[in-house]
């Protein structure tokens, strides 16, 4: 079943195109890593998705119903930084989700579990400055999730951690994943990241390129690869982009 | 022996180093108090301690048979409402308009201009504007408080407001809010501490509107008693009231500060409830 999906897609900015032709089909379940070079658009891909921008052309579709251009309730985010509320303690934080939907009733007890699942149980009546870079994520990603969103999006949610950190959280989101069959579009400049995490690796980049006019042409899906298929095999192209990335970073 | 830079006076030092330049000026000011009135028994420039004492004594804890009432008193309560009710809509109007402008868009462009052009706009001289419309009662001088620290805070609050991360905007719609949920309980949570910080500020402008209002126009008050016995070179009045108005604006402001520690512990470093 279809998640989410992209129908000819195109953003441009005045006479900059940013993205062109860009059409995808994310199945619900899966777990959709897209990787690409800095200042490819990754990021307005995500804003499309969350609705803080519309496509100029094109249809984006939310389980079948036109998405909605605004941040809604049915989508879901963890950004790099800044994703909770410095004044509201740890539980406060998770229960604001609860709280804007009217649930009031069983909402400390279900926050609560859900603070317990991501190791956060002990924390409870701490404010997020006291907590690291990576309990902080742990507490976007509970707020995140207590709503139950249709698709959760991550935007480069790991890339501020250190190292061993960020394989704790890989552990974290895999098994969240399961538990509650999760549809996650993540971005990240992490090509390894990407491949470890995802059960299907999209990189945005330009298919063509005017020297003379480099915004005339935006960037698209120029590789998908389903890496639940055991023999996926990066083809030659990709080792190029991924030289790139790893320069532009 | 370490550099100077590196010198850190800690505890009682660091007490002693404050005292220092205080206890040298008062002594000063004695010094030459003694020696005017050594020369002349009847100066009024440098009036001795005894002297000012004597008149604390009578304007602050005597009641005046002309008016019925005890002077520094009824000075006290006059400025002093004055004051909390300028800066009680200040801090109102601000608190309204802040959030407004520096949440909503459509609000920020078509306020945020006007607010910036009335900034700009000294106060003072506005006063007989006031004093036009207003009458010389009570509602001119709370209005120039008020037009005089307004606009200040309003844009400083709603700078403020602008500065939260987008990123805790979007997240908080994406968790069910509306407009009206992130004012309420995202934005204003994170502006009263700013709102508290930017009065700390305004407190000491708006002592000076005060005190400019009374000495012009008025019956009672801190601002015309100073003003009042000035033509009698009553220094012996002027200095206690002075040394009067700075520890009620000290006080203030200690009031403030604490108050913005103890409901909002999360914005003064404190790690959990």
């Amino acid at each position: 079943m279809t998640a989410l999906s992209f129908h000819d897609v195109w953003v441009e900015y005045g006479d900059s195109v940013i993205l062109e032709r860009l059409s995808l089909e994310v199945k619900a379940g899966s777990f959709v890593s897209v990787v690409g070079p800095s200042g490819v658009g990754k990021s307005t891909l995500l804003r499309l998705v969350l609705g803080q921008e519309a496509p100029t052309k094109g249809r984006i579709l939310l389980d079948g119903e036109p998405l909605h251009a605004e941040p809604g309730p049915d989508r879901g985010v963890v950004f790099q930084r800044y994703s909770v509320f410095p004044h509201m303690t740890v539980l406060k934080n998770v229960m604001f989700g609860l709280e804007c939907s009217g649930r009031r009733a069983g909402a400390r007890a279900e926050a609560e579990e859900m603070l317990r699942r991501v190791g956060l149980g002990h924390s409870l009546a701490s404010y997020p400055s006291a907590l690291s870079g990576g309990m902080q994520q742990r507490l976007a990603l509970a707020q995140a999730l207590i709503t139950r969103p249709r698709i959760l999006l991550l935007d480069e949610p790991f890339g501020a951690l250190d190292p061993g950190v960020r394989v704790d959280m890989h552990v974290l989101i895999t098994e969240l994943w399961r538990e509650h069959g999760l549809t996650i579009l993540m971005v990240t400049h992490d090509i390894r990241e990407a491949f470890k995490l995802g059960t299907r690796v999209i990189a945005i980049d330009k298919r063509r390129h005017d020297p003379q006019a480099p915004h005339r042409y935006g960037s698209t899906a120029v590789y998908d690869f389903p890496l639940d298929k055991p023999d996926a095999v990066p083809p030659d192209g990709f080792q190029e982009l991924a030289a790139r990335m790893a320069k532009a970073s | 022996m370490p550099r100077l830079l590196n010198l850190r006076p800690r505890g009682s030092h660091r007490l002693l180093l404050g005292l220092i330049p205080i206890l040298l000026l008062a002594m000063l000011y004695f010094a030459a108090a003694a020696a005017r009135h050594a020369v002349n028994p009847s100066d009024k420039i440098l009036p001795t301690l005894g002297a000012m004492v004597d008149q604390v004594h009578t304007m602050g804890f005597k009641v005046d048979p002309l008016t019925g009432k005890i002077p520094m008193l009824a000075d006290t309560l006059a400025s002093l409402s004055r004051l909390g009710a300028g800066v009680g809509l200040a801090a109102a109007t601000t608190l309204i308009l802040g959030l407004a402008i520096g949440l909503v868009p459509v609000v920020r462009a078509g306020l945020g201009p006007l607010v910036a052009t009335l900034a700009v706009i000294p106060p003072i001289a506005v006063l007989p504007i006031l004093f036009i419309v207003f009458g010389l009662g009570e509602t001119s001088k709370i209005v120039l408080i008020f037009v005089g620290i307004t606009p200040f805070m309003v844009r400083d609050l709603a700078a403020h407001v602008a500065a939260i991360p987008e990123e805790q905007l979007i997240k908080a719609q994406t968790l069910g809010a509306s407009t009206w949920t992130v004012a309420l309980r995202v934005a204003l949570p994170q502006a009263l501490p700013r709102l508290i910080e930017s009065l700390r500020f305004s407190i000491g402008p708006a002592w000076v509107f005060l005190i400019s209002a009374e000495a012009i126009a008025s019956d009672v008050g801190l601002g015309y008693r100073i003003f009042l016995v000035r033509r009698y070179l009553a220094m012996d009045v002027i200095l206690p009231y002075v040394a009067w108005i700075s520890l009620l604006a000290v006080a203030m402001d200690f009031a403030l500060a604490s108050t913005s520690r103890g409901l909002f512990p999360w914005a003064h470093g404190k790690r959990s409830r």
